[in-house]
């Protein structure tokens, strides 16, 4: 089964149409920022992929990446689509629990040794790996154990892509992303918080048709992550005329102005929010009237505080790109530093925070 | 509440206007289309303009809309969802606009073509029809036979 393409049989029982077929290519070309022209390229590749078996990895997280992948809200194709992967092992969605389930991702990794897809979301802590733990196997040892055979690794969510909110200011775990740790595998990083489901199944669709899509310096895949909110922002206009709403329900607010002195992080930001948006196409954070938290980014929780500026100073966090994480000594180790001088720093520069300071702010910003 | 003197209508209100405003990308749309058309008219060369790909608000889908106009054609699919292909006043430049099965948008396009691929039957449809026809006829002749 694995090697035998599983679309046309499905849209064959599922009674759909080649014109349906064709219509929900061009819109999936439109979602992986293919130029319209490779839409009969994606039919193509799509009908002839063969069916990858996928291990699903849930670490230091919330399950809201799961939570967001699987609110697909009416059948669809994109549901086809995940029915024509053979997602192997999921602790969250699967009925088998304890050593049943582990058995199942052995079992799959053994069949599929050197082919299968492994989807992690959530960071592993690497001061102690006992902090998190499945089935009495800690979180680094599973995902080396599962990496070594993969032939490729999505890291699903700004907590496997970057070490996200369980590296926070003060890191207690010592939290690292997937790229600290494996180093010979590669790695697409699907940042956000969580990202957006219709660009976690392009992203799945882009590799089951075409392979490891181009990736930015981040390891993001370029077609979602090459553009600045900012530069997609309908707000956008304001921003260039210098209009800036000052508090969240002054004149300028309320006149849609621009986000940037109330703290967005839009012009740092990579990600399709302002185009593709959320909930179905419905809205994104700043159409809402709050900034972006800029969480495709990483260490996006301590860039400085969610209402400041851009322009203010942010301290000593910010990460640039991978460089750090390259400049480690080696593969967990460099991780596990990085991440002990990162708690340390934290713990040196710890502010505390209240709702009044927060409410200060922004009334003298 | 310091909002209060807005009700909640008028904010929603106020939002989709904003949200509406026109970003100044219908005219070098506009002037791509007519490049577009010219390629068409001389060497039969087709094209697509994915409108999600640029900041496009219900602004600038006014603007596009004023100066495109209707045409003649004017098709419904009925394909896992909607889709509405419309030819417009300018011969050979047609809007396709396709729609998932909640009515929700998946995809904008303008196509400078003849006729837009989509409208054909597709092959294997029409062969899955060839076969669909001779079982209603198989069912048809059955019937009368054991009527008969």
């Amino acid at each position: 089964m694995p090697s035998s393409p599983l679309l046309p049989k499905l849209m064959k029982a599922h009674g759909v149409s080649r014109r349906s077929f064709l219509k929900y290519c061009a819109s999936l070309t439109s979602l992986m920022a293919l130029p319209p022209a490779m839409a009969p390229r994606v039919a193509y590749a799509l009908e002839t992929a063969p069916r990858p078996s996928v291990i699903w990895l849930s670490f230091q997280e919330c399950t809201g990446c799961t939570e967001a992948i699987t609110r697909s809200s009416a059948p669809s194709l994109e549901e086809l689509i995940f029915d024509a992967i053979s997602l192997d092992y999921h602790h969250t969605l699967q009925a088998a629990s304890g050593a049943a389930a582990e058995h199942a991702r052995e079992a799959a990794m053994k069949e599929h040794w050197g082919k299968y897809l492994v989807i992690v979301d959530g960071s592993i802590p690497l001061d102690e790996p006992g902090y998190s733990a499945i089935a009495g196997i800690s979180n680094l040892d599973m995902l080396k154990e599962t990496a070594e055979g993969a032939a490729a690794i999505v890291s699903v969510g700004t907590c496997a892509a970057y070490g996200g909110l369980p590296q926070a200011n003060p890191n207690p775990t010592g939290a690292g992303a997937v790229s600290d740790i494996i180093k010979d595998k590669p790695i697409i990083n699907v940042p956000g918080c969580p990202p957006i489901p219709m660009v976690m199944t392009a992203v799945l669709a882009h590799y089951l048709t075409f392979g490891i899509p181009d990736l930015d310096e981040l390891g993001r895949p370029k077609a979602f992550f090459a553009e600045s909110i900012h530069d997609r922002c309908y707000r956008r206009p304001f921003y260039d005329k210098g209009l800036f709403a000052e508090g969240f329900d002054d004149e300028g607010a309320r006149a849609g102005w621009c986000l940037y002195k109330l703290g967005c992080k839009g012009p740092t930001t990579k990600s399709v929010c302002a185009t593709v948006k959320w909930n179905d196409g419905t809205s994104f954070p700043i159409e809402a009237g709050h900034g972006c938290l800029g969480c495709t980014e990483p260490d996006f929780w301590d860039n400085g505080g969610f209402y400041k500026p851009l322009s203010a100073p942010a301290g000593n966090y910010r990460r640039v790109g991978q460089a750090a994480v390259i400049a480690g000594v080696a593969a967990g180790a460099g991780g596990a530093y990085l991440a002990r001088k990162g708690k340390a720093d934290a713990l040196a520069n710890h502010e505390t925070v209240d709702a009044f300071t927060l409410e200060k702010e922004e009334k003298e910003s | 509440m310091r909002n209060s003197s807005k009700s909640g209508a008028d904010l929603v209100q106020l939002m989709g206007a904003v949200a509406n405003l026109p970003t100044g990308n219908a005219l070098p749309i506009l002037a791509e289309i007519q490049e577009a058309l010219g390629r068409l008219i001389e060497s039969g060369t087709t094209a697509v303009i994915d409108l999600g790909s640029i900041p496009f608000t219900g602004g600038d889908e006014k603007i596009l809309q004023e100066i495109l106009g209707d045409g003649e054609v004017n098709a419904v699919l009925n394909a896992m969802g909607e889709s509405f292909v419309q030819e417009t006043a300018i011969p050979g430049v047609w809007r396709v606009d396709h729609y998932d099965l909640q009515g929700k948008t998946q995809a904008r396009f303008i196509e400078v073509t003849f006729i837009p691929d989509i409208l054909r039957t597709q092959p294997e449809d029409a062969l899955r029809g060839h076969e669909m026809l001779a079982e209603r006829l198989n069912e048809r002749t059955g019937a009368n036979e054991k009527g008969g």
